[in-house]
């Protein structure tokens, strides 16, 4: 056990905890940030992307003692009252069924518009394409991506 | 208008008190993406008021609505208090929606799944509305002494016209909670509605954007400690022993121990599938350190010998179920499904003479259809919060049917029902496997054991190796062709591991004189369930590619040659016993047809269409493929549904897409095979799953315009998707695809996948 001190969301928190642990859990079980979310636990569904100075990273295979210090940030402190551009656009196309997977897939839109503005449609493919959705919401996810772009 | 009595849905109106104040989780219907004003926020009332098991009203008027149902990503939990709140006639604005628990003693049928929620909800909440409207009305009346009949209501207010009076329902909430429930009540006409017929936002949109706890995955109470199972790593393995003392010393580790859901003499109902009743549990501080115990643990296993239970089926009757042994092998399915498709079947209908028809045939086409066992692969794997203790449970996890794991529970807890109290989470996705509920039963259990609230969550390795699949299934289909190349018998003998895919009276039965439709089985020891529209989900797919194929060797065109003998069925049906409405099956095949622009495709655009049945929905599919660097591309579906009034048309859309989409994933991908009983396929690495660039570059969903009551559509457009897509590659490279999934076929014929 180590004590590790972290960015999230703009404040300061210290965890104690096995070095090992992957940021996911540090999130979950010991910060109550449950809005990352467990998928796969190989970086393989995109369930629980999160933020690192603003890039998007798989926060399951995530170390938390590989973490320095960077500012992390979660779907819980993309914006005070859900009313980042992205989020908006997710409820005004009325994105989710289940709901599971779209804190990640919101992670990584946000991310990916900041380095792409103005994307194409084979570059909101391709940068999406790491998220699972079970339901199947991609028609939408990608309409909210556009939509996003342009507000 | 119609006039319910209001007795068949009289549990619902049972007032219990205790349930009218706080402690609740709020949803805001309103929230669309805009940030609200502090005059739009809807305030809490100081009192709410119940006027039946669904509706409760504060004095400020605001309203709260118990949804019913369980809540999967179908949407019941805005499309079913869109039912209430028409009838109750209040504005969806001043609308709380709220998760009802399970309180069988005030719901009538908490269970999602079969594609019935809004069905079989739909006359049992415009009753609970209209009943409680009609309450309110009373209430103004005995204020005011004017006449009920004389008073009218819209978007929560009273209204007595000729005294001007005037009240919100707010007013009149305490004295309309008192009053008796009336025995009977009219019911809207449909051109009356106001809120049903129009696209309401999810009310836990802003929830899920935000990342708020929705989940029983996310539920956290002061002193829980996290659990994780290791169950036997095959079919056909069951637990010999395991060493505690190999990982109970490992940091955070609390302890280690082995659960069975299911007592010696228990006898199971029909979603008792648990596929290993014993295994073990690891409970420790966090999931990390649980995780690290569960790599470190040894166990011994071993194999399994054939064993039985009693069980009661869905029909009531008791029997006995049982498990084969054996360590079990794709290879040998197919091969032995390959042996049954050569032998006579059981006969599931017979209509004429087939036999003798196809001995006079001039020509026979015969084609087999086979699809593999598949997983269900929620996004959230199994999980359930549980605290047991004191001789009482609170168990809240994610399932679609409470009332089904109830009686496995009190077995299992050795707890009366009326102490254990099921709460029902949002589930990241259910598509059936939450129909079968064991985890619920393992988290409590394991609560139990160390007297403390636990959460137990699987890995994805234990969620995608843990059965409940949907099962493999082969059909074949003949066709009996005359000199004229006109049909004049048909012949389906489908089955499947471990069950047949056949529902003997659909279409095609009816609009064949001569039909014969046979079934087999095969046992196995590979756990199966419900998988969104069981054994529909194949049989379609076959049907349809066959159809599509003899189509061809008619010369007809594939949409003309449905409606012929769609015709023949509802002009003069072959036998009684058909089950479905040949007019509106019809109708969405001709409905598909103009929307797509089917007999003017543009340039470069292979397409396919399928039609199917099932659900009491009616949904047929144009699918167009485009090949663009020698991969196929799916550019376009275009969807036609009749399932009778729409509720919430957006959300249906959204439902629709989704079903296209995941029918897309599982026809090009979707594969679980086993070795010695060990599936081949533990994670997303292997299990290829449909992602964003494979998805369909547009969906368009079309209903049909309808005053029948509304049937379900969470699994009626998935079925056709298969077919559709088999029949649009067809028309791309000219080949048959024949076994699911079709992305290593077009990756043999060197196409990109």
């Amino acid at each position: 056990m180590a004590k590790f001190n972290l960015n999230i969301n703009g404040k300061s928190k210290e965890v104690e905890v096995d070095a090992a642990t992957p940021l996911l859990w540090v999130l979950r079980d010991h910060l109550n940030l449950t809005g990352t979310k467990y998928g796969c636990g190989i970086a393989a569904c995109g369930a629980c992307t999160v933020h690192l100075d603003g890039v998007a990273v798989r926060s399951c295979q995530m170390p938390v003692s590989n973490i320095e210090n960077q500012k992390i940030t979660t779907i819980e402190g993309l914006s005070e009252n859900g009313d980042h551009p992205v989020q908006k656009a997710w409820l005004e196309h009325d994105v989710p069924q289940c709901g599971y997977c779209q804190s990640g897939q919101i992670m990584t839109a946000v991310a990916f518009l900041k380095e792409n503005p103005n994307p194409s449609d084979p570059e909101i493919e391709n940068a999406m394409n790491g998220n699972i959705c079970r339901c199947g919401t991609y028609l939408r996810i990608k309409a909210a991506v556009k939509t996003a772009a342009n507000s | 208008m119609s006039i319910e009595k209001t007795s068949i849905n009289r549990r619902s109106f049972l007032k219990v008190s205790a349930l009218a104040g706080g402690g609740m989780v709020l949803s805001f219907s309103w929230l669309a993406g805009c940030k609200p004003t502090p005059k739009e926020v809807l305030s809490m009332p100081k009192e709410w008021f119940e006027l039946n098991s669904y509706i409760k009203i504060g004095e400020n008027g605001a309203v709260t609505l118990f949804s019913p149902n369980p809540e999967f990503g179908s949407n019941v939990k805005t499309s079913m208090p869109m039912i209430l709140a028409d009838e109750l006639d209040i504005d969806w604005k001043n609308v709380f929606v709220e998760q009802a628990d399970f309180y069988p003693e005030r719901y009538d049928r908490q269970f999602t799944g079969g594609s019935q929620g809004i069905r079989q909800g739909w006359t049992p909440l415009r009753t609970a509305g209209a009943t409680a409207r009609m309450m309110l009305v009373n209430a103004a009346a005995q204020t005011w002494k004017v006449s009920a009949s004389e008073i009218t209501t819209g978007a929560g207010t009273i209204h007595h016209k000729s005294s001007n009076k005037k009240a919100g329902y707010g007013e009149m909430a305490s004295l309309a909670a008192t009053l008796p429930v009336p025995e009977e009540v009219k019911l809207k006409e449909i051109k009356d509605f106001k809120i049903i017929g129009t696209s309401k936002k999810n009310v836990d949109g802003l929830k899920i954007v935000t990342g708020q706890p929705l989940f029983s995955i996310d539920h956290k109470v002061d002193g829980m400690l996290y659990s994780s199972i290791v169950h036997p790593p095959a079919f056909g393995i069951k637990l010999k022993s395991f060493d505690a003392s190999s990982v109970k010393s490992m940091q955070g580790i609390k302890d280690i121990f082995s659960v069975k859901v299911f007592s010696e003499d228990y006898e199971r109902n029909f979603f008792d599938t648990a596929t290993f009743p014993e295994m073990v549990a690891i409970v420790g501080n966090s999931t990390w350190e649980v995780l690290q115990a569960k790599k470190a643990l040894k166990v011994e296993w071993e194999n399994a010998p054939q064993s039985s239970f009693a069980m009661t089926d869905f029909g009531g009757n008791k029997s006995t179920g049982t498990i084969p042994a054996g360590l079990e092998n794709s290879a040998d399915h197919k091969a032995k499904m390959a042996e049954y498709t050569t032998k006579p079947g059981n006969i599931l209908r017979r209509d004429g003479d087939p036999e003798a028809q196809f001995k006079k045939a001039a020509k026979v086409l015969e084609r087999t259809y086979s699809a593999p066992f598949l997983a269900h692969n929620t996004m959230e794997p199994m999980n359930c919060f549980a605290d047991v203790s004191g001789g009482k449970a609170v168990v809240y996890g994610p399932t679609q049917a409470p009332e089904s794991i109830m009686g496995t529970l009190v077995q299992a807890l050795g707890i009366p029902k009326e102490n254990i109290q099921i709460n029902l989470a949002r589930m990241g996705g259910g598509f059936g496997r939450r129909a079968y509920s064991h985890h619920m039963v393992e988290a409590a259990l394991i609560s139990q054991k160390v007297n403390a609230p636990v959460k137990m969550v699987y890995t994805r390795e234990d969620d995608m190796t843990s059965g409940v699949y949907r099962p493999t299934y082969s059909a074949t289909y003949r066709a009996a062709l005359d000199e004229n190349n006109k049909l004049i018998a048909f012949h389906v003998k489908a089955g499947g591991i471990p069950e047949t895919p056949i529902a003997p009276n659909r279409f095609p039965a009816g609009a064949i004189d001569h039909y014969l439709a046979e079934g087999w089985q095969i046992e196995s020891n590979i756990t199966i369930g419900a998988f969104r529209a069981p054994r529909s989900n194949f049989i379609a797919s076959a049907e349809q590619s066959f159809l599509d194929e003899l189509a061809e060797v008619m010369e007809k065109d594939p949409i003309a040659f449905r409606l012929e003998l769609l015709d023949r069925a509802k002009t003069n049906p072959v036998g009684e016993k058909n089950d479905y409405n040949a007019a509106r099956y019809a109708g969405v095949l001709e409905l598909v047809r103009e929307k797509s622009k089917w007999n003017s495709p543009l340039d470069n655009v292979h397409r396919g269409v399928s039609a199917y049945f099932c659900h009491n929905s009616y949904v047929a599919e144009v699918l167009d493929i485009v090949m663009k660097d020698n991969k196929p591309m799916v550019e376009k579906v275009y969807a036609a549904v009749d399932c009778g009034i729409v509720v919430n048309p957006d959300a249906a859309t959204n439902m629709g897409e989704g079903a296209i989409v995941d029918g897309i994933g599982n026809a090009f991908f979707g594969e679980l095979a086993f070795e010695n009983g060990v599936p081949n396929k533990t994670n997303f690495d292997k299990y290829r799953m449909i992602r964003q660039a494979e998805a369909p570059k547009a969906i368009e969903v079309h209903f049909v315009d309808s005053k029948e009551d509304p049937t379900g559509l969470g699994e009626p457009f998935f079925p056709p998707v298969f077919a559709a897509l088999a029949n649009s590659l067809y028309k791309a490279t000219g080949r048959r695809y024949y076994d699911q999934p079709f992305a290593p076929q077009l990756e043999m014929q060197n196409l990109k996948m």
